[in-house]
């Protein structure tokens, strides 16, 4: 290893990405381990408290927050630490950076930190499969490893992943370049426009359905990657998320 | 924060409550045993143990708990062959065998894994969603329980025909309880079976498997130990769900003039289940419970008797202080519901303050009930007043044991004779339309849509799953240790012979473990049967628990814990026997698991093991309508053997994918290995026509035991075959891996283009259920 990649390693381990668990987050320690395998710090936020612990950036992880048998994330909303984080993600360009995964993306949305809404998915069942996505914008503080245009393949699961909006907030979704990631080789739940994530327009809160953190260690992610054959479970295309935050935050 | 209320609620008087004075008052009350299950002699049992008519709360517990599904009493004398047929040398792994809520094994590095398979048969069929949500949920707290985190799940399902008017509503009640359930719980669900018979029909079979992870020093025990502990209720509220679950429903034959039984099913709520494993993990760790216990089977019935009568030997409760959904319960009701999501401790009084910060840091309620006594007897109190006083040995452990009549059923003779005769395809166009008809078969098709409404990813360990012969799991993130389980069974085998049929199910399971690479440690099993009171069902369920024993000791492999499941027939006909047999293997690292599909071009393929003409019971005579005959010889020596092959191939980098032969024999391991990764093969079979004397239908469609196909690097084929000369196991080249032509090419026979194997293969079940 090179002396400057050394250093580059440090710094990024010295990034601190917060991991929300809330009571029925299910993929929090996951989340911690993409943060980790990118070269970051994982440091868990409980929902409860009103500590975001001077983290670096945020992710709020896939699961069924808390049961989500109202409507996905519509409690969650309410979490005391969602206060702290709605405030800090929301000051322009040098805001705090949020992801939200899944069911972190229903929460954004109810939080009102993204727009639009996820209903059930089209066919009605929980859904899952590796899934190829186009990144569409990659100036977000989540998607600047990747260039425009490229493709990744990452895990996708869930039950209410059919994004929807307005045609309105679609426009202008579009017209701003917010549109992240959008599904490709298929619609697999009926989301608008083939939407798969979104940003907000500062594009330091991203939010997108199919689950990144499950697509970072070879041998236990998708079997297959956009950029190639790759070993079995091998596929690694969702860590440069990851990565994309850390070398944001260090320069 | 709800607490145990020092005052009981003004309800709990309005009941004309039987208390233990009454009962000794009034000897002559006609009690309810019948419909609750009991039979007379049993009833008889239980006025002599007390030496007075029971009250109702303490008829309620004993007739759930001496029902058979808490019992055992018509299995129990058979079961023991699992003790006696154990040697030192299997133990040497086993850190908690039988009896306890699931067994645990020692992987080593101080680590140790509980894993178990269980049945929801009954209540799946009643309420499809909620009948499999809450088998999931009950495994998973059996899993708990033993102080492990759960880490994966499975489902070996049985359904009636894919064309059946009624299959539709079980399929998707059942996926989708099972998905909904086991997602929410953030457990990857693995792998499983998915079978269809007619004679499952009136009767699906619903088991569930979970494997927990754990270090050793972390195990915990159900036993209430320590005078003046107290006993804690927590988790979800107890309500009228699933009264007599155990009882009415899950030990008793359905009979269509009966009401249903809807009311007898539990219903799940995953969320509270999520949070009771967060909840009970931190508990462990703060290591501030003696003891614990899941609420299943008899609910509180079964989790008081069973802590005190395996620990000091007492407990005194008071049953008002139970936190209710429904006011209106009965105490015998309270005692006998099987609402899901709770569990019971028991705390010493200096840990009942974090035990407390540890619940409300949750948002888990709880009540404390009473306290552990000394005085050998279960005393429930309602109010005060005394409606339980009892030996809780006599409740959970000294119920009716039942030398139930058997014999060998009279028409096996005759069914044994009628071998397979029909058609045996023998030119290529006919054997190249078989193929394609039996991977488009229900038992034989892609099982991805089933299997896509489970989360496989979840936890960021599955190193394998569905479709591979294992589903495998990363337990320590540092050393790659992990571990590979399987389950099988095939009902047609059981019912041709069930002593062959059970020793093929644990062969099938070992042999799917090693394919992986995995060293195959314990098993569980779940004993799918029809009425006991059938002597020849009985006859069926003897001759299984002595095939899987016997065979269990050939493989030095013990049983560590499981389930049995009787009634399950509709009328007077029972399911074939069924003894779904899960086996767990242990990887040193789990990045040396051998995937299912080959995938590099010119890899050499091997057949391992000898082909015999082995048509009965096969998949192929099924789909002629056929069953008769006797199942595949196994022969556990050569499965041995065989393992040993498969796993050293994986440690030593000898091969690159493996898959073995079991329904459908060579025809669909090689179709399975080439669809697993869209990699075709040319395969030759003539020569091992030749070596095994058998024509290329017999050859593709034979279900013999103890083969696996395998795909071997060009520079690892003589380390390879001398291997296998060296253990001296058949083994034949009969093709190579073709990554070009993306075809399954059977030369001399036929081709078969993979995207139109694929597309029959995919195809029937989204055509049934989609």
């Amino acid at each position: 290893m090179t002396l400057e990649a050394d250093t580059l390693n440090s710094t990024l381990d010295s990034v601190r990405v917060g991991i929300v668990t809330f009571p029925g987050s299910l993929d929090d320690r996951d989340a911690a381990r993409a943060v980790r395998l990118a070269g970051g710090t994982a440091v868990p936020l409980w929902h409860g408290d009103h500590d975001l612990q001077s983290v670096d950036a945020v992710v709020v992880p896939g699961g069924f927050s808390y049961g989500d048998y109202l409507r996905a994330g519509a409690i969650s909303r309410f979490a005391p630490l969602m206060e702290q984080i709605t405030a800090a993600a929301s000051g322009g360009e040098n805001a705090l950076p949020v992801l939200g995964i899944c069911n972190g993306f229903q929460v954004l949305t109810e939080a009102h930190l993204l727009p639009g809404s996820m209903i059930k998915n089209n066919h009605l069942h929980f859904l899952c499969q590796d899934q190829r996505l186009r990144v569409e914008n990659a100036d977000t503080a989540w998607t600047a490893s990747y260039a425009a245009g490229d493709e990744i393949v990452v895990p996708l699961k869930n039950q209410d992943g059919q994004f929807v909006a307005d045609e309105r907030t679609l426009d202008e979704l579009e017209g701003e370049g917010r549109v992240v990631f959008r599904y490709v080789g298929g619609n697999p739940n009926g989301s608008r426009r083939d939407i798969a994530g979104i940003s907000n327009a500062a594009g330091n809160v991203v939010g997108l359905m199919p689950h990144p953190e499950h697509a970072v260690e070879a041998g236990f992610g998708p079997d297959s990657s956009a950029v190639g054959q790759v070993g079995v479970r091998g596929g690694t295309d969702g860590l440069g998320i990851f990565t994309s935050v850390l070398k944001k935050l260090v320069k | 924060m709800t607490l145990n209320s020092s005052a009981a609620p003004a309800e709990a008087r309005k009941f004309n409550i039987d208390t233990v004075a009454h009962a000794l008052e009034t000897p002559d009350v006609e009690l309810p045993w019948a419909a609750l299950g009991l039979k007379e002699n049993e009833f008889d049992r239980v006025v002599e143990i007390l030496g007075r008519r029971p009250t109702a709360a303490e008829l309620a517990m004993y007739s759930v708990m001496w029902s058979e599904h808490c019992s055992y009493k018509s299995s129990k004398v058979h079961l023991a062959q699992f003790g006696d047929k154990v040697t030192d040398a299997m133990k040497e792994h086993l850190l908690v065998g039988i009896g306890e809520n699931a067994g645990v094994v020692d992987i080593g590095d101080g680590w140790a894994v509980t894993f178990k398979v269980e049945s929801h048969n009954h209540p799946s069929f009643v309420e499809p969603y909620q009948g499999a949500a809450t088998g999931v949920g009950g495994i998973v707290r059996d899993i708990i329980s033993m102080g492990a985190r759960p880490v994966a799940i499975m489902d070996p399902l049985r359904f009636g025909a894919i064309d059946h008017p009624d299959t539709p509503r079980l399929v998707h009640g059942i996926v989708s309880g099972i998905g909904g359930y086991g997602n929410s719980l953030g457990l990857p669900n693995i792998g499983g079976e998915v079978v269809f018979d007619s004679v499952y029909q009136g009767n699906p079979l619903v088991n569930a498997l979970a494997v927990g992870v754990l270090r050793h020093e972390d195990i915990r025990l159900a036993n209430a130990s320590g005078v003046g502990n107290k006993v804690v209720l927590f988790g979800a509220r107890t309500g009228g769900d699933g009264i007599g679950g155990a009882s009415v429903l899950a030990s008793e034959s359905f009979d269509a003039d009966k009401p249903s039984k809807r009311p007898a099913v539990q219903v799940g709520d995953p969320f509270a289940e999520k949070v009771l494993i967060e909840c009970c993990l931190e508990l462990f760790k703060a290591s501030v419970v003696e003891g614990i216990q899941d609420l299943g089977a008899a609910g509180i019935s079964c989790a008081t008797s069973e802590l005190a009568s395996n620990g000091d030997g007492g407990m005194h409760v008071e049953l008002t202080d139970v936190l209710l959904r429904d006011p209106s319960l009965t105490p015998g009701e309270i005692l006998m519901s099987e609402s899901q999501e709770r569990m019971m401790a028991v705390v010493t009084p200096a840990n009942a303050a974090a035990f407390e910060a540890i619940m409300d840091k949750w948002n888990v309620e709880y009540s404390w009930l009473g306290e552990v006594t000394d005085t050998g007897r279960l005393i429930i109190e309602w109010d005060g007043e005394k409606i339980v006083d009892v030996d809780p040995r006599t409740v959970a452990h000294d119920g009716p044991v039942y030398h139930r009549p058997f014999h060998r059923p009279t028409w096996l003779d005759a069914l044994q004779q009628n071998t397979f005769d029909g058609d045996r395809p023998a030119d290529g166009g006919t054997l190249r339309a078989a193929v394609l008809e039996l991977m488009a078969s229900p038992n034989m098709c892609s099982k991805d849509w089933i299997t896509n409404q489970y989360d496989r990813f979840v936890q960021g360990n599955t190193a394998l799953a569905m479709p591979d012969d294992a589903g495998v799991v990363r337990v320590d993130e540092e050393s790659g240790l992990g571990v590979a389980i399987s389950t099988d069974a095939n009902g047609r085998y059981s019912y041709l012979n069930p002593y062959e049929g059970a020793r093929l199910a644990l062969a099938e399971a070992y042999r799917n473990v090693a394919t992986t690479g995995a060293k195959p440690l314990a098993v569980t099993d779940c004993l799918n049967f029809g009425s006991p009171e059938d002597p020849e069902v009985m006859w069926q369920f003897a001759e299984t628990v002595r095939g899987l024993a016997d065979a269990c000791q050939e493989l030095g492999v013990p049983v560590t814990g499981g389930n049995v499941s009787l009634y399950n027939q509709t009328g007077g006909v029972p399911i074939h026997p069924t003894p779904v047999v899960g086996v767990l293997g242990v990887f040193d690292d789990v990045a040396r698991r051998t995937p299912s599909g080959w995938r590099d071009d010119g890899q050499a393929i091997y057949l391992l093991g000898t082909t015999r003409d082995e048509l009965d019971g096969s998949e192929w005579a099924n789909l002629r309508g056929h069953l008769g005959g006797q199942p595949p010889v196994a022969d556990l020596t050569a499965e041995k053997t065989l393992a040993a092959i498969l796993i050293n191939a994986s440690r030593d980098g000898m091969i690159d994918a493996a898959h073995d032969l079991s329904e459908g024999g060579l025809a669909a391991a090689l179709s399975e290995a080439a669809l697993r990764f869209g990699v075709g093969a040319r395969i030759g079979i003539d020569e091992l026509c030749e070596r095994d004397g058998i024509d290329p239908f017999t050859a593709l469609f034979s279900e013999s035991q103890g083969r696996a196909v395998v795909s071997v690097a060009r520079s690892e084929e003589v380390r390879f075959n001398d291997m296998c000369t060296a253990r001296n196991y058949p083994h034949l080249r009969i093709g190579v891996v073709d990554a070009e032509n993306g075809a399954l090419d059977v030369q001399g026979h036929f081709t078969l283009p993979l995207d139109e194997l694929r597309t029959a293969h995919e195809a029937t079940l989204p055509n049934h259920f989609a």
